[in-house]
């Protein structure tokens, strides 16, 4: 292997003279002492290699050794994924020892000690591609499929599987013979580049079903699908982390991987503390048993919060092909922007706008496409559903993150600082915000069938409603309470109704922090009967005080179980105050 | 900054630019600490033989022919019990008329602590102050800054939170203090009996500024070694960080960096970051908890070291004067604690988060009826108890200089509800009105 030695180092940008061929965005090692550094090839110039160093470069010299691995960066993927908290690099952060990080230390990522229950699904004699599936395993309570390795790009003929049993990720459970002739083992544990997308799959389909996130203003009003991408641009304050830790929590998914990507430390602990103790309410199971969790807070290493996102994706990609539901989370995107930019500078690169590199743009619209449902080999489907949160400079939306992602993401998300300022939670602007798939014919049939017949529709109305009601507080607002008609009021307070009683969600309260979706229907309905309804008042404080009753009542609802005693109550004292406008609103 | 035998000494300089110098040496580690005729200066560049030195009193009157002495290390502190009580430089020597202090060598900015050993900080840190301890709930382990224009009385309220809160230790970290301001806290911290648990890391405005760079390691350092070692709940305190941020740019722009936003470097999210994530909670009880002053220009809150600081920080406070009651106040709207939710309500008492919130929403109903009144509309029944309840609110809740407990606070708090509105009006939770709307209006 390619040797060579220290030239040059300014923060974690190191230039090493190297013996031998190099290959751009190979690994290499900086060996300081007993400790070994990873860093990895960015720019190479004549038998010079840049590197960026994924660990802090303090008390490196001139003249220090470095090894090539001939290696890109790459993940282990094999049962034992799910549950684990790994640093950027996938280091197992849970088998460290000490309090603090050591520098260079490197942990296993998977388990060789766990015996995992093995059932074959490939028979001897089957013809088997890359990503198909040659057994399963249990992993906590789901199938994780063993499959033919990414990387082998052949037809390979079956030439035996290991029988039923218990067996550690390095045994050998299937035995392979290419068109060669020459034999292949398998075990349960085969390593990808992260940079490279998986696609060892049939085809990619366009997103129609709805992934739901227990999120109101999401899943009814601007929802995401199985498959899905979306971004959650915010100023620092809105509400980001707890919207993503929200839809992590209750998001419809199979598996979810987070990645936190430069942000607090202290926000990863809270899902550290909390996930291993809360239910997913679908599977009965801890919702720890199906997260993974990439770490790379905002005081490790720069260099490894690009790592960490490609690692995050790369392990979706991964369950994806066994035919799971895959939701991925990184907050915040703006920070693995940042790190490219301060290496782009130190690598001194003209730079783009706000000094990002040229090429931001197309790096994340690359990434975003990996996303995406897909139909397998074996024509059962897999979906990564991606949502990023960006963390705009100065809150404006108009900067080179949030420009570039809004031309690939489909849903947007936008988290406004006024809402937030009048603690109107979630802070998400429910008319600036978009879902491209209310759009898709598929998604519209979908709805029609599995939601209500004309679904898209209503919602569209409702939105309407609330965009009326803005409508009239500006004519409110600057004709004076008394100067305007009352229909402009009760215009106003409908759009106040749908937005406390609908949009608004306190993730903080057991009932109220995630509505299903029959739920969430039989509520848009009651409030478009409702919004429809005239409310022959003459006085505008009359209209007031009535709606915040109405209000008042809504929000009580929300925090009770649907179909308990006290929401029959507060629903029959609803039906009490709405009698004398039209005829009561029936259960739905 | 005694030598030693085996330390490299050369005496050639090749450049100077007002905060760097370069000099031609070899086996030097990077970030290890010089002494160029005798000011302390840290590796920031190595270029084969070619070292830059970034030097920390400034380069004035450093002349080509110059002894640079290398250290072998990177900066250290000397930690140990004898620090408290004193006032110490950014190197750690004395800034008072006290010996040096002896103690154990620690290499400073040292390592991160592992996520996975961190607790998630759910102790309740009160100050006394409503707008804090009711509206913003602080926890150890958290990191939160003042946001402050330069008018307002930051340091003053800084200490004062220093002064009630719960904290065995307290390290204060001054960047470019004024001296009046470095007299005011020495001051209050001898008048107040608490010198005994306080340690300080002063760079008064008549310092040179880069050695501001150095504040915020050094009172990190020593804050690890009582939270981590003798299991301490330390409180440390920064101020102000804008002037740390401004002397990270200096360097940039004298190492020919292309700049960010506002002049800042490009890395400016991970340098103020690395030093607020030293915010903890350990599993032993210790704990670091940061308050930080940034002050701010105009109220700008756009600039890159206010929004940089924003995105690290759990929360910020805005320091405002209530011009209808004369009072300074935490401003209830722009303030956040992203802690608070881990305690309110759970640590603190059940209604906490329902009562706070309406307060804050009945707030905010005030302040339009307030624009509505200076448009020259008409004011409605509601607008005027929104404005009468207001007055109420910033006078006996809101003032810093209110000292009471939470349960005061909400108790004051619910007497405001009934004096001015009706039950549906407030929008909380039906069983917390049964239990706590007394019927009973005036306190």
């Amino acid at each position: 292997m390619t040797k060579g030695i220290i030239t040059s180092i300014v923060s974690n940008l190191i230039t090493i003279k190297a013996n031998g061929p190099i290959s751009q965005n190979e690994i290499c090692h900086v060996l300081r002492g007993q400790i070994s550094l990873r860093a990895e090839v960015i720019r190479i110039k004549g038998s010079i290699a840049f590197a960026q160093v994924f660990e802090e470069t303090r008390g490196i010299k001139i003249g220090d050794e470095v090894n090539f691995t001939g290696q890109m960066l790459e993940v282990e993927l094999g049962p034992g994924i799910l549950s684990k908290n790994y640093d950027g690099l996938q280091n197992d952060l849970d088998k460290m020892g000490g309090t603090f990080l050591r520098i260079g230390e490197i942990t296993e990522p998977l388990d060789a000690d766990v015996f995992y229950d093995f059932k074959p699904i490939a028979t001897k004699g089957d013809r088997v591609s890359a990503g198909e599936w040659l057994g399963e395993v249990k992993e906590n309570w789901m199938n994780h499929k063993i499959m033919v390795p990414f990387a082998m790009v052949e037809t390979y003929e079956v030439l035996s599987v290991i029988k039923a049993g218990d067996y550690n990720k390095d045994t050998a459970i299937a035995v392979l013979q290419d068109e060669k002739g020459q034999k292949h083992e398998i075990t349960m544990v085969q390593r990808w580049p992260v940079k490279r997308a998986i696609s060892a799959y049939k085809m990619k389909n366009r997103p129609f079903e709805i992934l739901q996130t227990g999120l109101r203003v999401i899943d009814t009003l601007n929802p995401i699908t199985e498959g899905g991408t979306g971004y959650i641009p915010g100023p620092f304050g809105t509400g980001k982390t707890v919207l993503q830790q929200a839809i992590a929590k209750n998001g419809e998914a199979d598996i979810v991987i987070i990645v936190a990507c430069g942000e607090r430390a202290n926000e990863v602990v809270e899902i550290f503390t909390e996930f291993p103790e809360l239910i997913d309410p679908r599977s009965g199971r801890k919702l720890q048993e199906r997260t993974t969790i990439i770490c790379n807070t905002s005081n490790m290493p720069v260099a490894a919060r690009e790592a960490s996102v490609y690692v995050g994706m790369t392990l979706a990609e991964y369950y994806r092909n066994m035919g799971l539901k895959v939701l991925l989370l990184a907050d915040s995107t703006s920070r693995w922007a940042q790190a490219l930019r301060e290496m782009s500078n130190r690598l001194e690169e003209l730079p783009g706008p706000d000094a990002f590199p040229v090429e931001l743009s197309a790096i994340i619209a690359n990434f975003y496409s990996r996303a995406g449902v897909v139909e397998l080999n074996n024509s059962t489907t897999g979906s990564v559903t991606f949502i990023g949160t960006i963390s705009p400079v100065g809150g404006n939306f108009k900067e080179p993150v949030t420009e570039s992602t809004s031309k690939v993401a489909r849903c947007f998300y936008a988290l406004s600082q006024k809402r937030a300022d009048a603690k109107r939670y979630p802070a998400i602007d429910a008319l600036a915000s978009y879902s491209k798939y209310l759009d898709y014919d598929e998604f519209v049939e979908f709805a029609d069938q599995h939601i209500q017949e004309g679904w898209v529709n209503l919602v569209k109305k409702v939105k309407d409603i609330v965009q009326l009601g803005l409508e009239a507080k500006d004519q409110i607002d600057i004709l004076g309470d008394d100067a305007v008609p009352p229909e402009y009021h009760v215009n106003f307070w409908k759009a106040e109704l749908i937005d406390f009683g609908f949009i608004q969600q306190d993730s903080f309260d057991e009932v109220d922090m995630s509505t299903s979706i029959e739920r969430q229907r039989a509520m848009l309905n009651r409030f478009y009967k409702i919004s429809v309804m005239d409310f022959p008042f003459s006085d505008f404080q009359e209209i007031g005080s009535y709606f915040k009753k109405l209000i008042n009542l809504f929000k009580q609802m929300n925090y009770v179980p649907l179909d308990s005693n006290e929401f029959r109550k507060f629903e029959n004292d609803l039906d009490l105050m709405l009698q004398p406008y039209a005829t009561p609103v029936a259960t739905t | 900054m005694k030598k030693k035998a085996f330390q490299r000494i050369y005496t050639e300089i090749s450049a100077i630019t007002k905060a760097t110098c370069d000099v031609r040496a070899e086996g030097i580690g990077y970030q290890e600490l010089a002494w160029v005729n005798g000011r302390p200066a840290q590796v920031i560049r190595i270029v084969d033989d070619l070292v830059t030195l970034q030097v920390f009193p400034g380069t004035e009157g450093i002349s080509t022919k110059t002894e640079i002495v290398f250290s072998g290390n990177p900066p250290q502190l000397n930690v140990s019990d004898l620090f408290c009580g004193r006032f110490l430089n950014a190197y750690g020597d004395p800034f008072d008329d006290g010996p040096p202090v002896e103690g154990e060598a620690r290499p400073i900015g040292g390592q991160t602590v592992n996520p996975v050993r961190r607790i998630k900080p759910s102790h309740l840190l009160a100050t006394g102050i409503a707008g804090i301890d009711l509206n913003n709930t602080l926890v150890t382990g958290q990191k939160i800054p003042f946001f402050a224009d330069p008018d307002q009385p930051y340091n003053s309220v800084l200490a004062e939170v220093a002064m009630r809160a719960e904290a065995d230790r307290i390290i204060l970290g001054g960047m470019g203090l004024s001296y009046d301001d470095y007299i005011f806290f020495k001051e209050i911290f001898t008048n107040r009996g608490v010198l005994d648990r306080i340690v300080s890391f002063i760079n008064t405005s008549e310092d040179p500024p880069l050695e501001r760079l150095l504040i915020p390691d050094m009172t990190c350092t020593a804050a690890e070694y009582f939270a981590n070692e003798k299991k301490e709940k330390v409180l440390v305190l920064l101020t102000d960080m804008t002037l740390y941020a401004d002397a990270l740019a200096i360097v940039s722009n004298k190492m020919d960096q292309i700049p960010s936003k506002d002049s800042m470097p490009g890395s400016l999210y991970s340098d103020l970051a690395r030093i607020y994530e030293k915010a903890v909670q350990f599993a032993h009880g210790g704990s670091i908890t940061i308050v930080a002053v940034t002050t701010l220009n105009e109220g700008d809150i756009t600039h890159a070291i206010p929004d940089n600081t924003g995105y690290i920080t759990e929360g910020q406070l805005f320091l405002k004067k209530d011009t209808y009651t004369g009072k300074v106040i935490v401003d209830p709207f722009r303030s956040l604690s992203r802690l608070k939710q881990n305690v309110i309500g759970k640590k603190t008492r059940e209604d906490h988060p329902q009562v706070m919130n309406a307060l804050i929403r009945l707030y905010a109903d005030a302040m339009q009826a307030r624009t509505k009144k200076e448009n020259g509309f008409d004011l409605n029944d509601y607008d005027e108890r929104c404005m009468k309840f207001a007055l109420d609110y910033s006078n006996e809740i809101l003032a810093v200089d209110i000292n009471i407990t939470i349960p005061e606070m909400l108790d004051r708090g619910w007497s405001l509800f009934e004096r001015y509105f009706e039950k549906y009006e407030v929008g909380i939770k039906e069983m917390f009105i049964q239990k706590y709307w007394l019927g009973t209006a005036d306190m």
